[in-house]
């Protein structure tokens, strides 16, 4: 009896799979949309950009190929030199002070505390402004004839020309930069961090574990995923950083903040030379994929381990 | 099949959405859009189209463009298919360009077009030809040549004249310093790089006459080596380290909350800018514009060959016709510019029109002192000089203006800065 019922589910379980249309598993069809955008989005500009780098180009006529010529310039031009070092400043400043704030912010806004609630939101807002308008509006807060530093001299030191000078203009840089995004990051520790089992800080207390242990010992490899994903997201980001710097400081002083993108848009959109410009950018595009693939290679995040094993 | 069908049509549709973002609806369909400068002289020019829109048969709409990357933007809605119909520039060697890629067309050949150049004084329309004098840019404002602004209080408190010669501009730089005040407000901000050519141009054609930039702009990259150059580079940095400038010109910007306000408020107590100055006064500070706002002459500079009297800034603004303007429309408008309504207009916002009927308009300016000032500086001057960022095109004049600004914030030597510009192809 027992054995006539089973095969009897069998059958009829056989028998609806066969009737009832394909919906299980997803076609190719369905990736096509999203195919489109990116080809048309993103590797046809690529392929058109790689093209271009091998072109004399004004933007007004026709492109003309001129061999490597735009490559040859690259490889020699100190000012392209000058431009990635000053991207990588950039970029490792602030990945030191965005990573360490947006960790404890994330762990305590993750938190059960009073106010959490209401001083996270208001952490932020600085996330949902423009960086066009953020940007204009620290150039103000910085300017030294009629803001803050004019106001409050005893702040920036000496004449208040703290933006001004290539140093100040870093740090600004990197100041505004890491005020902007700091949120960005916080919030995704904080939701990694709640994800973090209550029963491991329970166990960890009963063995008689601090805060400080208890963060170091389990928040922090807990949240290894996340930092990787969170560098990732700074590293790129802070290579194609662009729209700050054209405003704050517009490459200055001088050409002290000229970040290749910055770069890339002087060649391309001030002096007209297309060819040089897109030579730049495929510079960028293949550091950028480099640095990510590389990140991704030497923390191990490729091979999808979790956090939870053997939980 | 279908379902490859539906996420072909759903694709094929988000794209037609996308490609649609971005463009700007025109008001009727041939309406010919001008895109001028953003600054105060935007209402003589609105008022000229209201009174031209009355009677024509297609509209003429003014598209306000902030001046920050004005130029850039042009230059990019220029290579594209969206061009303006019409667009103000300052003549010169970008203009050109636009009629060497046939993007912008011959004056004469619109309806009404023959006779327009009659009408402009020749120095002037100069600018607005090609080099076989094919005119393809009118002149739409008052000629700007560059002077010497200066604050009357500033100079009153401080017992002081504005400098005559180049021994004058010394002795008062010391003088303003010890009152704390900076002598010279300079916009030196990144993508203010024009403010700071002025010194350069002013010095070079002191030093050496309008034949030294004349050689340079013909095309000869060697006449930047010519020794009056590399001594108006010297003059510059002499002048930093003098602390003329004051030290935190790298932070500043031209205009209204900048360098403009620096001068306005006693903070700076001159400024070497175009004849606009006046126009950007009267708009944020029209007390000061009123009763304080002095200027000069640019000062002779002892031992240079240059002619004194000799000007540098832009002869004018121009404006040009596009291939895809209606050619009626945009030949009509361009008969406005030299229209008695349109030259009182200029006159009464402090510009100095360049028609052959200005003369007699300039007594009614706001401040007759003024526009006769300006129209004597030009009339009396031997060469007027063409701002050289205008005159030698973007791909000289970027990476020029890149080096003079480290001249000006000391990163560069006078002598590299000559061997670098020098270099430039």
């Amino acid at each position: 009896m027992a054995t006539l019922a089973s095969s009897d589910k069998l059958v009829r379980g056989r028998a609806a799979h066969r009737t009832r249309p394909a919906t299980g598993r997803p076609g190719a069809a369905w990736a096509l949309p999203g195919l489109l955008f990116f080809l048309l989005f993103a590797v046809i500009p690529m392929v058109a950009v790689g093209y271009l780098s091998f072109t004399d180009w004004d933007g007004l006529g026709t492109p003309r190929l001129n061999g490597g010529a735009n490559w040859a310039r690259l490889v020699h031009d100190p000012a392209i030199v000058h431009a990635t070092v000053v991207t990588f400043v950039l970029l490792i400043g602030n990945v030191l002070v965005q990573a360490p704030i947006a960790i404890l912010l994330g762990v305590w806004a993750a938190g059960p505390q009073r106010n959490r609630a209401a001083l996270s939101t208001i952490f932020f807002v600085p996330l949902v402004l423009s960086t066009a308008a953020t940007a204009v509006m620290w150039r103000q807060l910085l300017d030294p004839n009629f803001g803050v530093p004019a106001t409050l001299p005893w702040l920036f030191g000496g004449d208040g020309n703290f933006v001004g000078t290539s140093n100040g203009a870093i740090v600004c840089l990197v100041a505004v930069t890491s005020w902007q995004f700091i949120p960005f990051h916080t919030l995704l520790f904080q939701a990694s961090a709640r994800a973090i089992p209550h029963t491991l800080y329970q166990a960890a207390e009963i063995d008689g574990a601090g805060r400080v242990r208890q963060f170091l010992s389990i928040t922090l490899p807990q949240l290894r995923n996340t930092i990787i994903t969170a560098s990732t997201f700074m590293v790129v980001g802070g290579l194609t950083a662009f729209d700050i710097v054209l405003v704050l400081t517009n490459g200055g002083p001088g050409t002290d903040t000229a970040t290749l993108p910055f770069r890339m848009y002087q060649e391309g959109f001030t002096s007209y030379d297309m060819g040089y410009a897109s030579a730049i950018a495929v510079v960028l595009l293949a550091l950028a994929t480099g640095l990510s693939l590389l990140l991704v290679r030497v923390t191990g995040y490729d091979k999808m381990q979790s956090t939870l094993e053997g939980l | 099949m279908k379902r490859v069908l539906v996420a072909l049509a759903a694709a094929g549709l988000a794209v037609a959405l996308a490609g649609c973002g971005g463009g700007t609806a025109s008001s009727a369909p041939e309406a010919v859009h001008f895109w001028t400068l953003k600054d105060p002289t935007n209402e003589v020019q609105q008022a000229g189209i209201d009174t031209f829109n009355k009677t024509a048969k297609a509209q003429v709409v003014m598209d306000v463009v902030p001046s920050d990357g004005y130029l850039d933007k042009l230059r990019t809605a220029m290579g594209s298919n969206r061009m303006p119909g019409m667009f103000f520039s300052w003549g010169g060697g970008p203009m050109r360009e636009y009629a060497t890629n046939k993007k912008i067309v011959d004056v004469a050949t619109l309806p009404g077009g023959a006779d327009i150049a009659s009408h402009f004084l020749p120095s002037v329309l100069k600018i607005g030809q090609t080099s076989d004098g094919t005119l393809v840019g009118v002149p739409c404002r008052g000629t700007q040549p560059v002077f010497l602004f200066y604050n009357k209080k500033v100079f009153a408190a401080a017992g002081v004249q504005p400098p005559k010669t180049w021994s004058d501009v010394q002795s008062l730089i010391t003088a303003f310093k010890g009152k704390g005040i900076t002598p010279f407000a300079l916009a030196g901000q990144g993508g203010n790089e024009w403010t700071e050519l002025m010194w350069l141009e002013y010095l070079t054609d002191r030093l050496g006459g309008p034949a030294v930039f004349d050689r340079i702009q013909s095309g000869d990259a060697s006449g930047w080596t010519d020794p009056v150059i590399l001594q108006a580079a010297k003059t510059i940095k002499a002048m930093v380290d003098a602390g003329a400038f004051g030290t935190k010109f790298g932070s500043v910007a031209y205009g209204a909350g900048g360098s403009s306000t620096l001068l306005s408020s006693g903070k700076a107590a001159m400024q070497l800018m175009g004849s606009w100055e006046y126009a950007v006064q009267q708009g944020s500070s029209p007390d000061f514009a009123k009763n304080s706002l002095g200027y000069v002459p640019f000062p002779s500079v002892e031992g240079g060959t240059g002619n004194p009297a000799d000007v540098v800034g832009n002869p004018s603004n121009y404006v040009s016709v596009t291939t895809t303007a209606d050619a009626a429309t945009a030949g009509g408008y361009l008969q406005s510019l030299y229209s008695d309504d349109y030259i009182k207009g200029l006159v009464k916002m402090g510009e100095v029109p360049v028609t052959t009927n200005a003369k007699d308009a300039l007594a009614a300016a706001p401040d007759p002192a003024y526009a006769t000032f300006q129209f004597e500086l030009v009339q009396q001057a031997p060469a007027f000089t063409q701002s050289w960022d205008q005159a030698l095109g973007f791909k000289i004049a970027t990476p020029m203006l890149a080096e003079l600004q480290k001249l000006f914030n000391g990163q560069q030597t006078p002598e590299k800065f000559v061997a670098a510009v020098a270099a430039l192809k």
